[in-house]
């Protein structure tokens, strides 16, 4: 009787004692959390991009209830998620101006010369490591797609050898900026026709041969911007969002078609 | 030197993974970078640490004195849960940075088969509560070094041009099963 006796008592006590302890410890060790997390968090989209530069909804959530973060700091939820937010935090929200992610290169395969031919993995990372990628000009997108692959709401394709953004499906977290080797995708205004579609630093020529749809740093752009919202820095045109009006007098202007007026 | 050679055997020779295939499901789950495999492997050093000196005081002052040692599978399953779990708790409370390295990795190591390995081979082969301690350290070390080994060659091999029957675990499964069969050649040095 007692070889089941025993066993029983002592599993038994030992189970007792150790959910005493952990029950003793779960109040003694309770760490306090702000209602206004959880509330927070149900506002958040929960893809965890990252974004906002944080490490997810999560970490966002907690920075924002705590007031390190604003509440519009959600790229992807927009107003919408911010004036939820903003109605829990007691603060009213200002519109966040929604941005789009867009890839500062148009040297598609029927424009963009050469240097060799790539037959390795489809990896911009690799590529880029063997003198610069396969592209004569050393700017421009190696379309091999580690902005696709990045992408979580499948708002960037490779078309023609070079990525472009689908603006309607783009929630300007910036995956695809953080994955460009050759950092050619920047987020700019949804609302901006006007933007330029390359990158090259090369002087004139260089850029004229290597593409025929470079910027060549004419600045035909400049001079006949009537508001001054485009400036030519290193050969390359560049477009002040806060002062472009969308009139498109550079597109007009433009010799190679760099500056394009894009919906 | 006869706890160097524990270590040392426990580390190499004796590894978790490679020679007694214990703690498969997390080296397969988190070794997908680097950087969380590190994560994994000082979370089981700091458990496994624990978990073989607890479990020795309870099977020596316990199990053996009241002469239920046979029930020991039991009371190590009941001690190494309650263990991960008040650590987990003391973490959170006492160093939100430790916790937030370590715990999302706490919870997994709970109901892991190296923690409760580590703690049977130390009562079979008699070990001291020293002697356990260093095995358990040993066992750890061994665990971690090779999931982030294993971590480092998955991401070389997630770039790499794998033909499509092999993509994704099938390949994963094989080098480990190569890395198996190169950690033997440790068998000769003790």
């Amino acid at each position: 009787m007692n070889a089941i006796i025993t066993p029983i008592l002592v599993l038994g006590c030992m189970g007792l004692i150790f959910g005493a302890i952990l029950g003793f410890a779960s109040i003694i060790f309770r760490v306090e959390k702000d209602p206004k997390v959880d509330e927070v968090r149900e506002c958040l989209p929960g893809a965890n991009c990252g974004g906002c530069g944080f490490a997810g909804c999560d970490a966002l959530a907690d920075a924002i209830a705590s007031g390190k973060a604003a509440v519009n700091a959600c790229p992807v939820g927009g107003s919408v998620v911010a004036e939820k937010i903003g109605a829990i935090m007691g603060i009213k929200a200002d519109a966040s101006e929604k941005k789009t992610a867009f890839v500062m290169c148009n040297g598609d395969c029927d424009s963009a010369k050469d240097k060799y031919k790539y037959y390795g993995v489809a990896d911009c990372d690799l590529e880029n490591g063997l003198n610069g990628g396969h592209k004569a000009c050393s700017y421009g997108c190696l379309g091999d797609g580690n902005c696709v692959k990045a992408c979580n709401f499948d708002a960037i394709h490779v078309v023609n050898g070079v990525a472009v953004v689908d603006k309607e499906k783009c929630v300007a977290c910036g995956a695809c900026i953080k994955a460009c080797p050759k950092h050619l995708i920047e987020l700019v205004p949804y609302k901006s026709k006007v933007k330029v579609a390359c990158s090259s630093k090369d002087m004139p020529k260089a850029s004229k041969d290597n593409c025929s749809n470079a910027c060549m740093g004419c600045k035909l752009c400049e001079k006949n911007c009537p508001f001054d919202a485009v400036h030519i820095t290193d050969f390359l045109a560049k477009v002040d969002y806060s002062k472009c009006k969308q009139c498109g007098k550079c597109l007009e202007k433009c010799p190679t078609k760099a500056i394009q007026k894009r919906a | 030197m006869n706890l160097f050679i524990t270590l040392l055997a426990a580390v190499f020779v004796n590894n978790f993974i490679f020679s007694k295939f214990l703690g498969i499901c997390p080296f397969l789950g988190v070794s997908k970078k680097v950087e969380t495999a590190a994560g994994m492997g000082i979370a089981v050093i700091f458990v496994m640490t624990l978990a073989s000196a607890a479990t020795w005081l309870v099977h020596k002052f316990v199990l053996v004195s009241l002469g239920i040692e046979y029930m020991y599978n039991i009371a190590f399953i009941l001690i190494i849960a309650s263990l991960v779990q008040f650590v987990e708790m003391f973490i959170k409370k006492s160093s939100p940075s430790l916790y937030q390295a370590l715990g999302v990795y706490l919870p997994l190591i709970t109901t892991n088969c190296a923690v409760l390995g580590v703690t049977v081979t130390n009562m079979e082969n008699g070990y001291g509560f020293l002697q356990s301690l260093v095995n358990g350290i040993g066992a750890a070390v061994g665990f971690a070094l090779a999931i982030v080994l294993f971590a480092g060659v998955r991401e070389r091999i997630a770039s790499s041009p794998i033909p499509k029957p092999f993509q994704g675990f099938p390949i994963a499964l094989i080098t480990a099963g190569l890395m198996s069969i190169a950690f033997l050649g440790f068998s000769g040095m003790l």
